[in-house]
């Protein structure tokens, strides 16, 4: 509980952020998302509005984005529900910011697998820059979260700064992107272990290697 | 209708029935807390497991789970046992052990729970939870460490009060239920939360360390903050009465109590008329119960008597104050206190015909010049769960407040009750069930009665086992001083026209005095309000929990309620003063003990002898129906302060100031 979000002070944050509207394109988006769903049923599309409107914040912020009060409210007001029931989903998901975040958001996975193969490192690498868990470095650049598993185990273990996954990292790995992105650049998406493109095992197929050349059929095999 | 067996035992459930009614049905006691007979199921706690089979080979909540042909239930088996002895103590590893400084204990469904079902002793030694404290206005304090999340006050906050203001926001461990950004809960049904919740999460901020409910003597009341008639449960230590809580009547109020019932009670100690005065050289002085009367003599006043009844009297006080007026030789009496003279000629006219209960299953629905939500707050529950469960549409001609639920307004202009737009009038014509609910704000302008008659017989709005014209009263008295002729042609401009000399007034407040300057106004009541400051002689009278009394609700339903207090200081039970000053003014009511004077008024109006609904039968007088082309009036300005009662209660005041004038008190609460 300690660890929840403190809301920003509501007055600051409805004087900032009271008078949000879609911009052109984005209204043009959220008219095409509610249009998903069928009528009287425009609820549906409060997860996906609410990330336009992240985004949004986002791009008006030069940061990754965040969910100030009114603009929750503004999308709630758009398709017609309670505020509380946007609200609750804004705060379930832990996709959606409640509190303003920095230009990059480094989401470290400490979940098991990460874990075993070495997230602590990474966390480390993310610390090493001054990064404290939950907050934005004083220069607005990081913000650094430990989130659950992401679904990367396979290339354990992970990050995910923004939209892009980083994989297969190691202490000097991580280190090296945050410096990069640091300095604008943008670094590789993926596993970062040169031996790999994805997610297949290192080194060559370890199981169904008949599979490789052709369809085999292992079944008389069984 | 599925046949199951319940621990051995065979039974025939309804179809749909589940597996948790099954066994309610077969006399099984299951634990819950989640569930809730008028709430939709969440199936969220877990403690109601029971074994089904045929199923998986696991427990199941039975709350959520339907019946089926053949299903054999088990409730006792060590499977459920073990279940239930897991879920609790599951339960109890964020709960907080604080039950001696909690105000749950003693009525908390957690601790009976845990006694009946738990395991009796913990083995979590790790640390507890906390939650944050939340703000949740005036009526209900929070202390969330104690919410297990069963969310049945998010559930009554969307489904029956219709303010989505409730929710439980974060989630897993951090799941925490709050208001919106912890503002007030603005609806005026917000107390019932504080019953629903299984534990000391959300309870009455208002009786906040008051009292043990073992220390409470409970007597079965009707409220009289407005004309719904809830039942009630009087609550009372000593001579104080400490809360009121609602009853289970499913004709009435299901089992809710708006705000004003629960909380004004922290009025009824305030503010009290509690020995004689009499005005002197323009000075209102105490005086003793023989001087007040010797002043009432002196006026001399003869036949020119009259007594008008306010809000909050019951039927025994009208009839002993009638009885006295009739036997000094007047028949000057009126209820209607605040001017409106509506035709009385029929009562089925101004009754509530279609009933509390039978109006959610209303189709079409016309609300002419009622502020519904607050004038009845319990009857706008029953539309609005025509409305949201039936799909009722709403249509309605008064100025525009938000209902809960959604209204097409029509206009505040009272002409369109005779001219309805073609969309409403088709709509009712078409209805199966139409219902026209007429308000204060309705009555109040003339022509609008007659053409809401009207508008009824050309919608054929009263048919076989269906009425569906309805008028909704705010005053508790009303029905019942309807019943025991307290209506004047004129209203209370006959009385005023016919200048009595001596005017009972019966905690009658909102009366406009200045037609009664000449007049010796003598207020029977039980709060120094407005009646009492243009008195020139007061007789402190009980307020309706220290006296039993019969009481009629808007759709003429006769209740009894209990005494549970007695009245403070010299003040008496009503009927007593009206036959004490009988014998002062030299005359005969014809009734010496309470049960005479009851006796006397069933003997004079049959129907007030017997509870339930009294037969007004239905034949609507012809009105005239051409309605003013002006603006319906809203009668009531402030849902809190509406009677003495309430504007002597600092709650009632707080929540006025906070939910009706938008005063922010939140920071301060904390």
């Amino acid at each position: 509980m300690a660890d929840a979000p403190q809301i920003p002070d509501e007055a600051e944050v409805r004087a900032r952020w009271g008078a949000f509207a879609w911009t052109k394109e984005n209204a043009e988006k959220a008219k095409a998302v509610i249009a998903r769903y069928p009528a009287g049923r425009q609820r549906s599309a409060v997860m996906p509005l609410l990330d336009l409107a992240q985004r949004q914040v986002g791009a008006e912020t030069q940061t990754q984005g965040w969910l100030p009060v009114p603009v929750i409210e503004y999308v709630a007001a758009e398709l017609d529900m309670p505020f509380i029931r946007a609200y609750e989903v804004a705060t379930f998901y832990t996709m959606y910011n409640l509190v303003p975040v920095g230009r990059y958001h480094v989401q470290v996975c400490g979940t098991t697998p990460c874990l075993l193969r070495g997230s602590d490192d990474v966390m480390a690498a993310c610390k090493n820059r001054g990064m404290v868990k939950g907050k934005t470095t004083p220069d607005g650049l990081f913000t650094l979260t430990e989130v659950e598993c992401m679904g990367t185990c396979t290339n354990a273990p992970m990050v995910q700064i923004n939209d892009d996954n980083y994989e297969d990292l190691d202490f000097d790995s991580m280190a090296r992107i945050l410096d990069d992105l640091a300095a604008g650049k943008s670094p590789k998406a993926g596993t970062q272990n040169p031996k790999r493109h994805t997610s297949e095992p290192e080194g060559g197929p370890t199981t169904l290697k008949d599979m490789v050349k052709a369809n085999h059929d292992y079944r008389k095999e069984w | 209708m599925p046949k199951v067996t319940v621990d051995g035992v065979e039974l025939d459930v309804p179809q749909g029935a589940t597996v948790l009614q099954a066994c309610e049905l077969a006399g099984k006691e299951i634990p819950r807390f989640c569930y809730h007979e008028r709430l939709s199921i969440a199936g969220n706690c877990r403690m109601c497991l029971v074994e089904v089979s045929p199923g998986p080979p696991k427990p199941q909540a039975s709350c959520a789970l339907p019946t089926a042909e053949g299903q054999v239930i088990k409730t006792d088996s060590p499977m459920v046992k073990k279940a239930r002895e897991g879920v609790m103590e599951f339960l109890l590893i964020n709960h907080p052990l604080d039950c001696p400084i909690c105000d749950q204990g003693g009525e908390c469904d957690l601790q009976d729970q845990s006694v009946a079902y738990g395991r009796g002793a913990t083995r979590y030694d790790e640390n507890k939870r906390a939650v944050t404290e939340k703000y949740m206005g005036p009526i209900v304090k929070t202390v969330m460490t104690r919410c297990i999340q069963c969310t049945r006050c998010v559930r009554f906050a969307e489904e029956v009060a219709g303010v989505e203001d409730i929710g439980a926001i974060y989630r897993g461990e951090n799941m925490q239920i709050t208001s919106y950004l912890e503002r007030a809960v603005a609806s005026e049904l917000s107390g019932n939360v504080v019953d629903l919740c299984p534990v000391g999460a959300l309870t009455s901020k208002p009786y906040a360390f008051e009292a043990r409910p073992w220390e409470l003597a409970k007597t079965l009341g009707i409220d009289m903050m407005d004309a719904v008639g809830t039942n009630v449960r009087i609550d009372a230590r000593g001579r104080q009465v400490l809360r009121v809580l609602p009853r289970v009547n499913d004709d009435v109020n299901e089992e809710w109590a708006s705000d004003k019932t629960r909380h004004h009670v922290d009025g009824l100690t305030r503010r009290r008329l509690d020995r004689p005065y009499v005005r002197k050289d323009g000075q209102l002085v105490e005086a003793s119960w023989a001087e007040a009367f010797d002043a009432i003599k002196v006026a001399k006043a003869g036949k020119s008597v009259a007594a008008i009844a306010g809000d909050l009297v019951d039927c025994e006080t009208m009839f002993a104050a009638k009885a006295l007026v009739n036997a000094l030789g007047s028949d000057l009496l009126e209820g209607r206190q605040t001017g409106l003279d509506y035709d009385v000629s029929s009562l089925s006219a101004v009754n509530f015909n279609t009933g509390i209960a039978a109006a959610e299953n209303a189709d079409v629905i016309l609300l002419v010049g009622t502020n519904l939500r607050w004038e009845a707050p319990l009857i706008n529950t029953r539309i609005r769960k025509a409305v949201w469960k039936k799909g009722a549409k709403v249509f309605a001609i008064g100025p525009e407040k938000d209902q809960t639920y959604k209204v097409s307004w029509l206009g505040d202009d009272a002409s369109l009750v005779g001219k309805l737009p073609a969309a409403a009038l088709d709509a009712l014509k078409g209805a199966e069930r139409p219902l026209i609910i007429l308000g204060g704000g309705g009555l109040a302008v003339p022509g609008v009665h007659g053409a809401a008659i009207a508008l009824a017989k050309s919608v054929n709005a009263v048919k076989d086992g269906w009425n569906g014209f309805s008028v909704v009263h705010m005053a508790a008295s009303r029905m019942g001083g309807l019943m025991l002729g307290y209506a004047q042609p004129g209203g209370i401009k006959d009385v005023v026209a016919a200048k009595p000399k001596l005017a009972f007034f019966l905690g009658a407040d909102e009366v406009d005095f200045t037609g009664f300057a000449k007049t010796l106004k003598v207020y029977v009541g039980h709060h120094g309000d407005k009646g009492a400051h243009a008195a020139d002689v007061i007789l402190p009278a009980a307020a309706w929990t220290e006296k039993d009394f019969t009481t009629v609700n808007t759709e003429g339903r006769v209740q009894r309620s209990e005494k549970a207090v007695f009245a403070p200081g010299d003040a008496r039970e009503d009927w007593s003063i009206f036959r004490a000053l009988a014998d002062a003014l030299g005359v005969n009511v014809g009734f010496d003990s309470f049960d005479q004077c009851r006796a006397a008024m069933i003997a004079a109006v049959p129907a007030l002898g017997q509870e339930g609904l009294a037969d007004y039968g239905w034949s609507a007088p012809k009105l005239p129906a051409k309605p003013e082309a002006r603006a319906i009036p809203s009668p009531i300005k402030d849902f809190y302060l509406t009677n003495a009662i309430c504007r002597a209660s600092p709650t009632m005041q707080r929540c006025s100031e906070e939910l009706v004038h938008g005063v922010d008190f939140a920071e301060a609460a904390e």
